[in-house]
């Protein structure tokens, strides 16, 4: 058997498409995250329970209306986004003249509320989901059996990050949210309405989250906290890549998942910890993220 | 002076207070702004002339008084559909994006009425712009970015611009350049509101001046009486 660093290469090549699939998830919650920061300025708390949500809103379609898994991802996120939308403007948006603190403490305590009521109706055991029957059983690769679901939610979640990004770099959308992020003052003299551009901006960070969420509910099941133990991870690649950069977020998403895979191979024990500790060496060596600017 | 419609002025702005906070800094501002006219506001530094600006685009904290733009009251508009009543605003600092390429610039305002200069006039009026239209905004120089902050209000098809300053810090012969822009603008009927330091810059492209002190109007007077008017001009404005 053809053998790196004494490690058996199937063994490796295995633990790396995991830390992709991973990544996957990483990249999209980042990139919700690095969206809403982005414009909004405000550090995203909830993001971890719109993930659930998204989770639950397939799970519930399924056993109260039977729709299955691919009307789903598009319905999820939109139900997300819709909640989001309704959220930011009757509440999160009275915070924006008030110091950041106050947008990340209103989203913890929204976070917190959410989860605790889905806890407090669902349990905190986790509810299986099934995943599609088109894309049941797997493939052998040589090196490892891949199931295909996974296989589709690292191509899906790259044409996401892609899709996304496009937008935002190469639209006239995109190129309004930019200047906004810059001058939301003058944007708006021009004549945008850029009230309603945070509202959608934020639905999109949301509706992101929903949709991870959703692709995530075959693989890690249903529950009411599955969002808040990713969160921790993912504001630490946000961290590393840097606030508010969209191509950063997607990125460190892909590369940190990729090192954690990889650290399970080499030293098992650390593979909890490897990102945090990537995070602390980046923040002291280039406090602004990788790809980020100061602010 | 350009022709009168109908004696009722295109931009009318009557008893305008503003504050930033507590600060006070705009007290009974009154002024007209007839089509086709040049009006430029002086006075010394934090006498209110960009509080003036930002007072009509509804970019002060707070405003009271009244400002109709072509008989329309524009005191319950919200900022965003402010342009659309045709009004474009250049800032003093310019605000050129940075995240966003030249032509990004320029294709940023949304149009708010039919008749806007299309991207070929405006590139044609600016050469410059269009060799670097691919690089950052804020990889022109100053007096490219001057051009660009104008270029990109003259493709919404606004009828009165509002311009903060426009020769500030810029080389001579961009100013005359600037200056040659602006009075091929007069020529096609563009009504300008100039916050200006530079008299002699001033005097080539306005027809009335007002002068300013402390958040107050003092006088009005125009651009043929600007040479009687200047001592009075250099104890106020102290340049």
């Amino acid at each position: 058997m053809t053998m790196i660093f004494g490690i058996p290469l199937p063994a490796l090549l295995g633990q790396l498409l995991i830390g992709f699939i991973n990544g996957s998830f990483y990249a999209l919650l980042s990139l919700g995250l690095a969206v809403i920061f982005g414009l909004l300025r405000v550090i995203n708390f909830a993001h971890g329970a719109q993930y659930m949500l998204g989770a639950f809103a397939a799970y519930l379609l399924l056993v109260h209306t039977g729709l299955g898994f691919w009307p789903a991802l598009i319905v999820a996120p939109l139900v997300v986004g819709a909640i989001s939308a309704i959220i930011e403007r009757t509440m999160l948006s009275r915070l924006y003249d008030l110091d950041h603190l106050y947008g990340l403490l209103f989203t913890f305590g929204l976070a917190l509320i959410i989860e605790g009521t889905f806890r407090w109706y669902f349990g905190a055991a986790g509810q299986p989901y099934a995943g599609p029957a088109l894309l049941a059983g797997g493939t052998n690769l040589g090196f490892m059996f891949l199931p295909n679901y996974r296989g589709f939610v690292v191509v899906a979640s790259i044409v996401i990050c892609l899709t996304v990004w496009l937008l935002i770099e190469k639209t006239r959308l995109g190129a309004y949210l930019r200047a906004a992020t810059e001058n939301p003052q003058l944007v708006q003299a021009f004549g945008v309405n850029v009230p309603l551009l945070l509202t959608l901006t934020y639905a999109l960070g949301a509706g992101l989250a929903g949709l991870a969420g959703v692709l995530a509910a075959p693989i890690y099941q249903v529950s009411p906290l599955m969002g808040s133990n990713l969160i921790i991870i993912v504001f630490a690649v946000v961290v590393v890549g840097g606030m508010g950069s969209i191509g950063g977020a997607i990125v460190t998403g892909y590369v940190l998942g990729i090192l954690e895979g990889l650290t399970k191979v080499f030293y098992p024990e650390a593979s909890n910890i490897v990102v945090f500790v990537i995070m602390a060496v980046v923040l002291m060596l280039r406090p602004a993220g990788l790809f980020g600017k100061e602010i | 002076m350009a022709e009168v419609n109908g004696g009722e002025p295109l931009l009318k702005v009557r008893g305008l207070d503003g504050w930033y906070g507590e600060s006070h800094v705009l007290h009974g501002v009154s002024l007209d702004l007839m089509e086709g006219e040049t009006i430029t506001l002086v006075g010394r530094n934090g006498a209110g002339k960009t509080s003036t600006l930002r007072a009509i685009m509804n970019l002060l904290p707070r405003r009271e008084g009244e400002i109709h733009i072509d008989g329309r009251d524009m005191m319950k508009v919200p900022v965003h559909r402010t342009a659309h009543s045709g009004i474009g605003y250049v800032p003093e600092e310019r605000g050129i994006f940075a995240s966003l390429s030249v032509s990004e610039n320029l294709m940023l305002p949304p149009k708010v009425a039919e008749g806007g200069m299309s991207v070929e006039e405006i590139f044609e009026l600016f050469p410059n712009l269009a060799e670097r239209r691919n690089s950052p905004g804020t990889k022109l120089s100053g007096g490219e970015q001057q051009m660009l902050a104008i270029a990109r209000i003259l493709r919404t098809g606004v009828r009165i611009i509002l311009l903060d300053e426009p020769t500030e810090g810029l080389a001579p012969v961009i100013i005359q350049r600037i200056g040659d822009v602006l009075i091929e603008l007069k020529k096609k009927g563009m009504t300008l509101l100039l916050v200006e330091q530079n008299f002699r810059f001033a005097r080539k492209v306005a027809d009335r001046f007002y002068l300013m002190e402390d958040g107050h109007i003092l006088e009005s007077f125009p651009t043929s009486q600007l040479d009687a008017k200047m001592g009075r001009l250099h104890e106020v404005v102290g340049v």
